[in-house]
């Protein structure tokens, strides 16, 4: 990692319990300028704790928090950040554009009115009010509100719950412009496509520590299994005794099997069956990668 | 503006302008969102002028002129207390509950705004009531009134929200969500009652007529009172009491909200 890149916010060895309920246990994570972080973890992993550590909203046991190498709690540093909540409710009878000059007159240099709308894909909003929005314009209100201050850092916690894929797109596309000027953001998501298509790193929390953390491609690497799938009529007990096959399935006339080394095994399968058709190779998405990771953490406390 | 501001223009502070700015904007968003709600405006302003007209008006029609300034006063006093407790005690339970205040919190929101925000709407909607009680009060009670007297009375109900706000800002603080609307007219209804707002304390019996100056509704009415030229004691130390009743609900709901949120 270049250590010329400025930090914009860092957790280091930070413990937060509740009552006898260790939520953080000694986590470090730092993120960069201009960075998408993707925060991932299954519930109870953390995730909330620590965006809430990093906005200031409660106090970290042990361990150190900065925010622009500030308390999270000093306004200074709030101004430089933009946020949209999972949970978050916002005045009904307030129109969208009341809504979003009220969060603009909170930051130093704000965007113009017309440019968070735009931004955001609520320009056609303005005049109407909160209550009278859909699910999933209210969100996309949420994340013009979130932007509209010119932060330097966006933190988006569960960002597109509630929106159908074509606003989710546009709301990805608004994120990767938002991060090609230089603004860093920390999403956390359950959607691992969404992790998967934003994140440059992403970090996977478990039992309140770091479980993982790189790239897509490095935590996928993680989880070292390929699928193969053709048809072909090769017997699926010989072909589980191949070296570098972990798994091998019949599906109707289809063959389903897991490798460690497709390379090879795709060699040695093309030379068994010179019938084999419709072949289909696929590397573990993030999805497995995260199923694996989170079930050897489970597996671990168990043993423990 | 340029996109490229972020990586190259260095953060700078507030300016005391901007900073002056965002605590108008939070009043006046506050008092724009409760203003066009009818749920809040309407039992806030109705109640007391209803309650009035009834009790006040109809059925003391045959009053001397005394006793109707004396009515307006203790109705004004009724009416005022309903935006400080619901307006703060309701709205602060609501937010800490709905993740309003959560947000923010997290937003650079300057410090204090939201409160002062709150405070400057229930100030407006106190005077609201103590316009409405002085219409009916002039027009069908025919108080006397001239246009200095009638201008201290609604600066009395303007100021005298204060206390109940911050009473308010306790319970709020207290109780979550859907339980406080409950417990604010559990302390609403009897504290008028016991400070007699609704029957004249000395028609009251003797043990609640000696209590009744812990409430600072009472203290309130001897300051409407006077407002109204029918002063039985000098103002200062029920100012006084008001005032300490005031600083010590907020400086406790305030320690709350710090280490609850």
């Amino acid at each position: 990692m270049n250590p010329s890149v400025a930090v914009v916010a860092s957790l280091s060895g930070v413990v937060k319990r509740y009552g006898a309920l260790t939520a953080l246990d000694g986590l470090d994570l730092m993120l960069h300028r201009g960075e998408l972080l993707a925060l991932l973890g299954p519930n109870g992993a953390g995730k909330s704790t620590a965006i809430s550590l990093l906005l200031g909203l409660i106090r970290a046991d042990a361990g150190r928090v900065e925010l622009f190498g500030q308390d999270p709690q000093a306004i200074d540093a709030r101004r430089r950040i933009g946020v949209m909540l999972q949970s978050a409710f916002l005045p009904s009878t307030l129109t969208v554009s009341e809504l979003l000059r009220l969060t603009m007159s909170y930051y130093p240099a704000p965007r113009s009115l017309a440019e968070s709308a735009e931004m955001a894909g609520v320009s056609d909003l303005l005049s109407r009010r909160y209550a009278a929005l859909s699910g999933g314009q209210q969100r996309r209100v949420q994340f013009a509100l979130a932007l509209c201050g010119r932060p330097e850092l966006l933190f988006l916690d569960e960002p597109t719950v509630g929106m159908d894929i074509d606003a989710r797109q546009k709301l990805w596309a608004a994120i990767r412009r938002l991060t090609a000027e230089g603004c860093a953001v920390v999403l956390t998501t359950h959607y691992l496509e969404e992790a998967e298509a934003l994140a440059q790193r992403v970090v996977v929390l478990g039992k309140g520590r770091v479980l993982s953390q790189g790239s897509v491609d490095e935590l996928r690497a993680h989880v070292a299994v390929t699928r193969i799938r053709c048809i072909s009529d090769l017997d699926v007990h010989a072909l589980a005794q191949w070296p570098h096959i972990s798994r091998a399935e019949r599906d109707g006339t289809h063959l389903l099997l897991h490798s460690d080394a497709p390379e090879r095994v795709l060699r040695r399968l093309l030379d068994a069956d010179p019938l084999l058709s419709e072949l289909e190779v696929r590397r573990a998405g993030l999805v497995e990668a995260f199923t694996e990771l989170t079930r050897e953490s489970a597996a671990e406390k168990e043993a423990a | 503006m340029s996109v490229t501001a972020i990586a190259t223009v260095p953060y700078q502070g507030m300016t005391s302008r901007r900073l002056l700015a965002a605590y108008a904007m939070e009043a006046r968003s506050e008092c724009l969102r409760y203003f066009r709600a009818p749920g809040f405006l309407l039992p806030v302003t109705l109640f007391p002028t209803m309650f009035y007209l009834l009790f006040g008006i109809v059925m003391n029609h045959n009053a001397d002129a005394n006793t109707a300034r004396y009515l307006l006063a203790s109705y004004g006093v009724f009416g005022v207390m309903s935006p400080g407790l619901f307006g703060f005690g309701v709205s602060l339970a609501m937010e800490r509950e709905n993740g309003l205040l959560t947000l923010k919190r997290a937003m650079p929101m300057p410090p204090g705004a939201y409160l002062l925000g709150k405070m400057v709407m229930a100030m407006l909607a106190a005077a609201i009531v103590m316009l409405l009680l002085l219409a009916l009060g002039i027009g069908l009670a025919h108080v006397q009134l001239g246009v200095s007297q009638a201008l201290v009375f609604i600066v009395t109900g303007m100021l005298g929200v204060l206390p109940f706000c911050a009473l308010g800002m306790l319970v709020g603080t207290l109780v979550k969500g859907q339980g406080a609307p409950g417990v604010i007219n559990l302390i609403y209804l009897p504290m008028s009652f016991l400070s007699g707002l609704w029957i004249p304390l000395s028609a009251l019996p003797q043990a609640l007529q000696r209590i009744a100056p812990i409430w600072p509704s009472a203290h309130l009415q001897q300051l409407a009172l006077g407002s109204l030229g029918m002063g039985q004691s000098p103002a200062w130390p029920h100012l006084l009491v008001l005032l300490a009743y005031g600083v010590g609900f907020f400086l406790l709901a305030a320690r709350r909200l710090r280490r609850v949120g």
